[in-house]
C-alpha cells in the first residue's frame, strides 16, 4: 500500500483515580511528560500531535481538544483531536499512526485524556445526550439501560448466566491488583462478591461496571528510520481497523457487535493474520462492563459466538494462559477515564511486549497483541493489532 | 515499565478533602435550552403517534422495513420513500429492570426500559420503550406487548404519547 512502517517507542500515565488534584491539563502534560522522559526525547523533536478526549459535556469547557492543547504539547504545532465516545483511546493511535505511515510526519505525540469528576454530581448525566433527543429522550433514559439491554439479549441469545460473566470482572480486577495505576484492583475478589453486589439496572450489578476515573495517557510514534535509532526494542503497529455501526441501535443484533468484526478484519488483514486465536498472544478487548469483554472477544473472533466465556473458564484468558485476555486489569481494574482508558491498552501492549511489565508481564515472550475500544452509541469499534 | 519506572504521577481525593475544605473548587452551573426541529421522517412518525399509529418506512431495495421511519436506508444508501403503518404490539427483545436514577440515586419499584420489536416491522427491528402494569418478576425476552396509549385529546406528537406497553394477556 505504500505505507510506512510505524513503531511506537515510548509511553507514560498518570494513576486512575476517581478524582485527580490536577487539573485536565495537568494530568495531560504529566502523562505526556513520562512518554518522552521514557524514549528521551523532547518536545522539540515531536512533528505533531493527536489528542483523544470525550464529550465537551464532562468537563464543561467548549472546544475541550484545544483547551488541553498546551498541556498536550500542541503549541505551534499541527495539532488534531479526535472524539468517537468510548472507542477514542484506540482511535487516536490510529490516527498518529497515518500521519507517519503517510509519510507527513516522522514522530507523533499521542495524548488521551479524560477528567469526569467535574461533572456534577454524577458524569453518567453527561451522557445522556447521546439518546435520541426526540424520540428516546423524553423517556428520560440513563447510560446503564443500553448496557443492561445488551447484556440481557446477549445472555438469553447463547444461554449465557451471570456466573459465566462474573468471572471477568473478578479476572480483571485480579490483574489490575499489580498494576501500579490502579483504582479498582483487587487481588481477593471472588464471583460470589460480583453477583452479591448492588443491583443497578438489573442484570447489571455494581461489579459489573468499571468506575469513572480521571486519567491520562501518552505514546510517542516514530518511523521506523527513527524508531531504529532511538530504541532497540520498537514495537511495530502491525495492523489497525475501525468501522461505525447505524445509530439506529433498536434496529440491530444486540447480541453480537457487528462493528468490531468489521474494524477487526480491516486490521487483520493489514497485519497478515489468517487465524487469529493462534496469532494474537494477548488480547486487550474493551472492558467497560465485564459482559462487553466477552462481546467484544465474539466479534474480534478470537471465540466463537456465545463462547467466550469458555476462555476464562478454562484458563486461557489467565494471565499465563494460552491467549491472556486483559493482563492489565482492564478499565474494569484499572479505571475507565474513557479515551485514556483505550490509550491504556495500548501502552499495556508496548510494555508487554517489550518485556517490561513487571509483576503483570505476561510468561513466554509475547510476540503480537491486540487492542481494541468501542464507544458512541453501542456503535464504533476501533482495533489496534502489535507486535514486536 | 514497572520494571524501570516506579513512581506515577495523579493525585487522588477524596470526599473529606472537599466536605473539609482542604482543596478549592470552584462550582458553576450551565444551563441550556434547545428546541429541536423533528425533520420530515420523524415529523411523520409523530404525527403517527398523535393519531394513535406507529409508522416505519420500507426500503424496497433491501425489502426491510424499519422503525422509526427515516429518509434514506443506511444499508443500500437509497431513499426510503414509502412510510407504513405498523401494530401497536411487538414482542420484548430485551430489558432492564433499572434500580438507579439518572444521577445514580436508587428507587424502590423498577423502572422497565425494553427495546420492543414492532410487529409489522423486520425482525430485531423495533424502538426503545417502558414496560407497565406488569409484575417484575415475570418479565421475560419474547412477551407479547401492546401499547398503551395517552387519551387522543391529550397527544402532543410524542414519544410519550405512547405511556407504556403492558403484557398481552395470553389465552
Amino acid at each position: 500500500m505504500g505505507l510506512r512502517k510505524v513503531a511506537v517507542i515510548g509511553a507514560g500515565m498518570t494513576k486512575f483515580v476517581r478524582r485527580a488534584q490536577e487539573t485536565a491539563k495537568e494530568l495531560s502534560w504529566q502523562a505526556t511528560r513520562m512518554a518522552l522522559d521514557s524514549c528521551e526525547l523532547t518536545i522539540d523533536d515531536i512533528d505533531a500531535v493527536c489528542l483523544g478526549t470525550a464529550p465537551d459535556s464532562f468537563d464543561g469547557v467548549h472546544m475541550n481538544g484545544e483547551y488541553l492543547s498546551d498541556g498536550a504539547g500542541a503549541w505551534r504545532k499541527p495539532y488534531i483531536r479526535s472524539y468517537v465516545g468510548g472507542g477514542t483511546g484506540v482511535f487516536v493511535p490510529i490516527q498518529g499512526w497515518y500521519h507517519i505511515a503517510s509519510g507527513l510526519c516522522d514522530v507523533v505525540l499521542v495524548v488521551a485524556e479524560e477528567k469526569m469528576s467535574s461533572y456534577y454530581p454524577h458524569a453518567q448525566a453527561a451522557f445522556m445526550t447521546i439518546f435520541d433527543h426526540t424520540t428516546e429522550r423524553p423517556l428520560k433514559p440513563n447510560l446503564l439501560w443500553i448496557f443492561a439491554l445488551e447484556m440481557n439479549r446477549y445472555m438469553q441469545t447463547y444461554g449465557i448466566s451471570k456466573e459465566d460473566i462474573a468471572r471477568v470482572s473478578v479476572q480483571h480486577k485480579r490483574n489490575a491488583a499489580e498494576h501500579p495505576c490502579a483504582l479498582l484492583g483487587d487481588a481477593n475478589i471472588t464471583v460470589k462478591d460480583v453477583l452479591d453486589s448492588e443491583v443497578l439496572a438489573w442484570p447489571v450489578q455494581r461489579y459489573d461496571v468499571s468506575p469513572v476515573s480521571d486519567g491520562a495517557v501518552a505514546i510517542v510514534m516514530a518511523a521506523e528510520h527513527i524508531a531504529r535509532r532511538v530504541t532497540d526494542k520498537p514495537v511495530w503497529v502491525e495492523g489497525v481497523g475501525w468501522a461505525l455501526d447505524t445509530t439506529h441501535w433498536t434496529n440491530r443484533d444486540l447480541a453480537y457487535p457487528r462493528y468490531v468484526e468489521y474494524a477487526a478484519r480491516m486490521a487483520y488483514d493489514m497485519a497478515g493474520i489468517r487465524e487469529p486465536r493462534k496469532e494474537i498472544n494477548i488480547a486487550e478487548p474493551y472492558d467497560p462492563f465485564d459482559y462487553k469483554a466477552l462481546h467484544h472477544l465474539e466479534g474480534l473472533q478470537l471465540a466463537e459466538r456465545g463462547q467466550a466465556p469458555q476462555l476464562y473458564i478454562d484458563g486461557t484468558a489467565a494471565r499465563d494462559g494460552n491467549m491472556p485476555v486483559c493482563p492489565s486489569g482492564g478499565l474494569l481494574g484499572v479505571g475507565n477515564p474513557i479515551a485514556a482508558a483505550g490509550l491504556m491498552k495500548i501502552a499495556e501492549l508496548f510494555w508487554q511486549l517489550r518485556g517490561e511489565a513487571g509483576k503483570r508481564q505476561v510468561p513466554g515472550h509475547p510476540r503480537r497483541g491486540l487492542a481494541q475500544a468501542w464507544g458512541d452509541l453501542m456503535q464504533v469499534g476501533t482495533v489496534m493489532i502489535m507486535g514486536r | 515499565m514497572t520494571t524501570k519506572l516506579i513512581k506515577f504521577p495523579g493525585t487522588a481525593l477524596g470526599e473529606d478533602d472537599f466536605s473539609k475544605q482542604k482543596v478549592l473548587f470552584n462550582y458553576d452551573e450551565l444551563k441550556g435550552d434547545f428546541a429541536w426541529d423533528t425533520g420530515i421522517a420523524i415529523g411523520s412518525y409523530l404525527a403517527g403517534l398523535k393519531a394513535g399509529i406507529i409508522l416505519g418506512a420500507r426500503c424496497t431495495t433491501c425489502r426491510k422495513i424499519v422503525v422509526p421511519p427515516r429518509l434514506v436506508c443506511e444499508w443500500c444508501y437509497r431513499p426510503m420513500e414509502e412510510v407504513i403503518p405498523l401494530q401497536d404490539t411487538g414482542t420484548v427483545n430485551t430489558f432492564s429492570l433499572c434500580y438507579v436514577t439518572w444521577d445514580m440515586q436508587r428507587v424502590k419499584e423498577p423502572e422497565i426500559p425494553a427495546v420492543i420489536e414492532i410487529d409489522g416491522a423486520s425482525p430485531l427491528h423495533g424502538i426503545m420503550h417502558m414496560l407497565g402494569e406488569v409484575d417484575p418478576t415475570k418479565v421475560h425476552i419474547g412477551m407479547r406487548v401492546k401499547a398503551v396509549w395517552r387519551p387522543a385529546a391529550e397527544r402532543a406528537g410524542a414519544i410519550t404519547d405512547i405511556l407504556y406497553f403492558k403484557p398481552i394477556e395470553e389465552k
